[in-house]
């Protein structure tokens, strides 16, 4: 499909915002029906969260398959633009025929890089990796992980020494590094908008009754994901942080912050399913490891109730109806107090690591198109006008719904201006 | 086939390559092949320069094909794409540069097998040249006349399609015509059941595009995407339609509540289901049965077949809100009634638990955890309901002079399709009457190509999520319509040219490709000769792995293709000391995986030689065969998991090769070889840190049952 022009508007043409699951695969459904997709990412790579996912639930197999499929769906189709790094500025115009202005950050990677490595063997400066929460360190230039699509290393320029080393312009053969870039704005053109932003981790420092930030062994759901990840910190080995030996026995907070009026008053649908599916990679890391799950309801939705039996009958994980009232802190070592809710006794047990189950909260487009809900989420009813929108902006909903949903708003790029 | 060939080849020393090899080695390769007409070499290929250079040379040297010997075909796609080109990676940066000692003698003879076995490839492949149909037709046929399907025929229309929307009933609405009130959805724009049914009658009419057919029942359908023949029986009419591609929305039905024994459900009147309760609250009065007096303890039971391994394992989705939503309707229609629900779990996610919240604040509908293990009839027409493992700990006893079971979804058969396919009327079920799919990645992508089951059919549902997956159904149905008149794939091989080609004349009427093909894509005459549907087919090349007279092919995949590439290579005799590992490795997960290793610079053997094909299930016996009377001395074939959580991107292709395993081993016992010779191995593609010891293991293994011994022979 050839490029058009900025000033002409393609038939069937489709501005998408966000490069998770969801915008994946809105734009190469849109594609490959025969739309012209341009897919924005604010990230430097696609995938959002799913990327950084160990494995979904309940099949156990890794994210990175389904993404490497989508990504050869996106490398074979020319109908496809992405512009990660990006954020859409400003969308004007009427319903099929959006004008819409597109800011990148300064590509101090350009294209031509060949993701050889060399300028990240050179680089001196490292800093906490955003991909592993943290848990570890990356240079400053490196490409963003393994899978990362576009294959393209990034420089971080918060840490990034630029002119006073340039030790990576240096050494790349190729002469993509040029650290002297500047932000880009683009224009172009399309007939319809999707949104689709994706969440983000309800921010933990708001759970203070469960010691956020006193311990290293008390972790968010979306932090043990990347433990458990073969490319994680500790090559999938569930260690402890505080001294990198093996849990053993780990707690799963359900609701940390979810249904909870004074946090998240919705419930965010995945949670459950998700710590059931750490337990399960969890113990299966050795026969003594034990899970204990403290929940209020046991929510996996459909089929996926073969995958809570599962672990029902798994005698290394122990569910427990009953809401923690506090995580403390004993000699360092994380202590849970819940109430056992079918037995009416008090619990009060240390484990090696808590996993706080935190929820979903939208990750909302920074353009003054929507309606939101009073928990933040898009409307999604409320849009119209070459606007749709869908996946965890809008309800919190795992990757199967999500990628059920994006599809059918493809739709609305083949309907025109509806 | 391609005939003559003129072959340019284009080597790339960057990114460590030239460091590790002597590419000047690689060109002499190449100018001593007759079918070379232009090598050269670029410190950088994948440039926008080299690729200027490169399209100059196709014109000046009239290239129909290239090898570009850089990278993995995973990387610098787009750069090496020539129109009407026929292009062929030979990998040397992630197999040989990043994974083996450079400057080594086996590391450049690694390199130099890669370019032979990259231009034997080429020699014996060709550009694929589209199926392409005449004529082919863009209606879409829905199947089902309930929420799922008239919004699947409004969607559709709405994109401009012509529908043909079938319902076996007398009217169009299916469930809704009998149910009360829609279940409220944060945001939905309409919760009065009458009005939203009567807005899609309305939007129905409205649209020139439906054509609707009541008390119609779909009495055959046959063909492909693109050209489907279908006939349907309305009342005895036979007529006679066609469509591109088809929705099968047919719903569900409630659980057989006859089937909870314990209920007694037939002896008791005052026992009723979720449906029987709907049904009465639309008619008017919520009375008892018994006498028609309005109830005055009124309790669910939840799960009522549902999460239970005797009757439906799985979670019907919608009996908690449903339950949520009568409660209310009958606290609004009797002020004095009490509800009781008893449940295992309640189920309101995401927003929807704003609406749990709502109805726990009605102080006369009270939430009790636990199981009904006792069901007493009273001495008046009410019951007595134990509940045990609740959370007082005490069994509790409730009195109730009605009892709601909120019986589950029971899929309708997908044989309503009535496909006159050789593998069956219908969709190949996952679990529990469901069609199988990749349901988490690709939910839509059914064993039957161009045909998209939506609603509770798929999985179990409400009203607003059926909507959304009419839609999602829609858009398939139409971008596979899209993709049948480009002569392209659907999904996972989107947008392939190629399909496979069958020299009948050859064919033993053996059936093997009809059995094996997970897509249904073969028919057969009554002989047992395969009468092939290329619109159905998804390019995998199971059914060219399958065949023993290796009569099937793809222009550009071929067993003749495969195999010159095995045979291209010099095998080293045995007192060199270099044995020889073949590796099949499945394109999808296992390449990749090799590619991630790469990117760690883990060393992999340079003894071993890769093959990526598509599919581990394409491997055909030939290649086994010739790989071993070739002397290479092992044979590994890498593929994705099997099982009930395959992954497996052509649902079979990884099973069936362990079952023909089987047969290999039989066959290595004839030839007097050990059976060790060929092994199968499954890898997840972030399992990349397995991959050297696999491969050693492996080596360690040839190297105890010593060499191939048809080697040199």
């Amino acid at each position: 499909m050839p490029s058009p022009d900025q000033n002409t508007v393609p038939e069937k043409s489709v501005l998408i915002i966000g490069g998770g699951i969801s915008g994946i695969t809105a734009a190469v459904e849109a594609a490959e029906t025969g739309c012209r997709v341009y897919l924005v990412e604010k990230l430097p790579y696609l995938g959002g969260q799913v990327a950084r996912i160990n494995e979904y639930f309940p099949k156990l197999c890794p994210p990175y398959c389904g993404l490497e499929i989508n990504f050869k769906r996106i490398r074979n189709n020319s109908g496809i633009e992405v512009l990660t790094s990006s954020m859409v500025e400003e969308i004007s115009g009427i319903p099929g025929d959006f004008k819409v202005r597109v800011q990148t950050a300064p590509e101090y990677v350009t294209p031509d890089c060949t993701a050889c490595g060399d300028c990240a063997v050179v680089c001196p400066v490292e800093t906490d990796d955003p991909f592993n929460h943290g848990m570890t360190r990356r240079k400053a230039i490196a490409l963003p992980h393994e899978l990362a699509y576009p294959v393209r290393f990034h420089i971080d320029d918060k840490v990034c020494t630029k002119d006073s080393c340039k030790k990576c312009v240096a050494a790349c053969k190729y002469d993509a590094i040029h650290l002297g870039a500047n932000a880009q704005t683009r224009e172009f053109k399309v007939t319809t908008v999707i949104l689709s932003t994706g969440w983000k981790s309800y921010d933990p420092e708001n759970l203070t009754e469960f010691s956020w930030g006193n311990s290293a062994d008390i972790l968010t759901n979306v932090m043990m994901e990347r433990l458990g990840a073969p490319n994680g910190p500790t090559e999938g080995k569930i260690l402890k942080p505080s001294d990198q030996q093996p849990a053993r026995k780990i707690a799963f907070v359900q609701c940390a912050g979810s249904r909870d009026e004074n946090h998240l008053p919705y419930c965010s649908a995945v949670c459950c399913s998700a710590s059931l599916k750490q337990a399960i990679y969890f113990t299966r890391q050795d026969k003594e490891n034990k899970a204990d799950i403290y929940y209020i309801d046991l929510r996996v939705s459909g089929r996926n109730e073969d995958f809570l039996n599962r672990v029902e009958d798994n005698d290394q994980i122990r569910l427990i109806k009953g809401k923690v009232i506090s995580v403390d802190l004993d000699e360092n070592r994380p202590v849970i107090e819940a109430e056992d809710i079918l037995s009416g006794r008090k619990i009060r047990a240390d484990y090696d690591l808590v996993v706080l189950a935190t929820g979903i909260v939208p990750e909302i487009p920074g353009i003054p198109v929507t309606l939101l809900d009073q928990d933040g989420f898009i409307i999604k009813e409320s849009l119209e006008n070459g606007f749709s929108a869908g996946g965890c902006c809008c309800e919190p909903k795992d990757v199967a719904a999500t990628v059920q949903e994006s599809t059918g708003l493809v739709l609305n790029v083949l309907k025109g201006n509806a | 086939m391609a005939e003559s060939k003129n072959i340019g080849i284009f080597i790339c020393t960057g990114c460590q390559i030239g460091d590790a090899i002597d590419t000047a080695k690689l060109r002499s390769i190449a100018e001593q092949t007759s079918s070379v007409r232009h090598c050269t070499e670029h410190t950088f290929l994948c440039s926008a320069e080299s690729r200027q250079q490169i399209t100059e040379d196709i014109r000046k040297h009239q290239l129909d094909s290239l090898v570009i010997a850089a990278c993995s075909p995973r990387h610098a796609v787009a750069n090496f794409a020539f129109d009407k080109v026929l292009t062929e990676r030979v990998n040397l940066r992630e197999g040989v540069a990043w994974t083996m000692e450079h400057g080594n003698e086996d590391t450049q003879m690694a390199a130099e097998d890669y370019l032979r076995m990259g231009i034997a490839r080429t020699e014996t492949s060709g550009l694929p040249d589209p199926y392409l149909l005449e004529n082919p037709v863009s209606d879409i046929l829905v199947i089902g006349g309930g929420i799922s399907g008239m919004q699947a025929a409004i969607e559709a229309a709405s994109a401009g399609c012509q529908v043909l929307l079938v319902e076996k009933e007398n009217d169009l609405g299916g469930w809704l015509n009998h149910w009360h009130d829609i279940i409220p959805v944060s945001g939905g724009k309409q919760t009065n059941l009458n009005f939203f049914l009567q807005e899609k009658m309305d939007e129905i009419k409205s649209l020139t595009g439906i054509k609707v057919l009541c008390n119609t029942t779909v009495s055959s359908i046959s063909g492909e995407p693109g050209r489907f023949s279908i006939e349907v029986n309305q009342q005895g009419k036979i007529t006679d339609h066609r469509a591109g591609s088809i929705i099968l929305a047919n719903g569900w039905k409630p659980y057989d509540v006859t089937r909870l024994k314990e209920l007694k459900y037939s002896d008791r009147q005052n026992i009723i289901t979720q449906a029987e309760l709907e049904t009465m609250a639309q008619s008017g009065s919520i009375t008892k049965p018994s006498d028609g007096s309005p109830p005055k303890n009124i309790l669910f039971i939840q799960c009522a077949g549902s999460r239970d391994k005797e009757h439906l394992p799985y979670c019907s989705n919608v009996c908690c809100l449903t339950s949520l939503k009568q409660a209310q309707y009958i606290r609004n229609q009797h002020p004095e009634t009490n509800v009781f629900i008893v449940y295992k779990d309640i189920r309101t996610p995401g927003k929807n638990e704003h609406y749990y919240r709502e109805v726990q604040a009605d102080s006369r509908i009270f939430f009790t955890k636990g199981e009904v293990t006792e069901i007493a009839d009273n001495v008046d027409d009410s019951m007595a309901i134990t509940v045990s493992d609740n959370l007082l700990g005490e069994p509790i006893r409730i009195n109730a002079d009605l009892v709601v079971a909120a019986t589950g979804m029971v899929p309708n058969q997908s044989d309503d399709l009535n496909l006159q396919y050789r593998k069956g009327t219908g969709l190949p079920e996952w679990k529990y009457g469901f069609p199988d799919s990749h349901f988490i990645c690709f939910p839509y992508e059914t064993q039957r190509t161009g045909i998209y089951a939506a609603g509770a059919v798929r999985t179990p549902q409400g009203i607003q999520a059926c909507m959304e997956d009419a839609a999602g159904a829609v858009l398939k149905a139409i971008q596979c319509i899209e993709s049948v008149k480009r002569g392209q794939a659907v999904h996972p091989r989107s947008g392939d040219e190629s399909y496979p080609i069958l020299s009948l004349q050859r064919c033993t009427d053996c059936k093997r490709c009809t059995e094996e093909c997970p897509f249904g894509s073969y028919d057969e005459t009554e002989k047992g000769t395969p009468l092939p549907n290329p619109a159905r087919c998804r390019r995998c090349g199971i059914c060219m792995g399958s065949c023993p007279e290796r009569i099937i092919n793809f222009e550009d995949y071929s067993i003749h293709a495969i195999s010159s590439m095995i045979k291209s290579i010099p095998i080293p005799d045995e007192f060199e000391e270099k044995p020889r590992i073949l590796a099949f490795i499945c394109e999808n997960d296992a390449y990749p995986a090799f590619d991630l290793a790469a990117q760690h610079r883990l060393k992999i053997s340079p003894y071993v030689r890769i093959i990526p094909v598509r599919c581990i299930g394409s491997i055909n016996t030939i290649w086994l065969s010739d790989a071993l009377s070739q002397g290479y001395d092992g044979i590994l074939q890498i593929g994705c998991k099997p099982g009930e959580d395959y992954q497996c991107h052509f649902i079979t292709g990884s099973e069936l090769m362990e079952i023909r395993s089987e047969n290999i081993q039989e066959t290595l016992q004839t030839m007097m070889l050990e059976p060790e010779r060929i092994q199968t191995v499954f890898l997840e593609i972030d399992e990349y840190l397995r991959i050297p010891e696999i491969i050693d293991d492996y080596m360690e293994t040839i190297e105890e049952i010593g060499p191939n011994p048809f080697k040199d022979m």
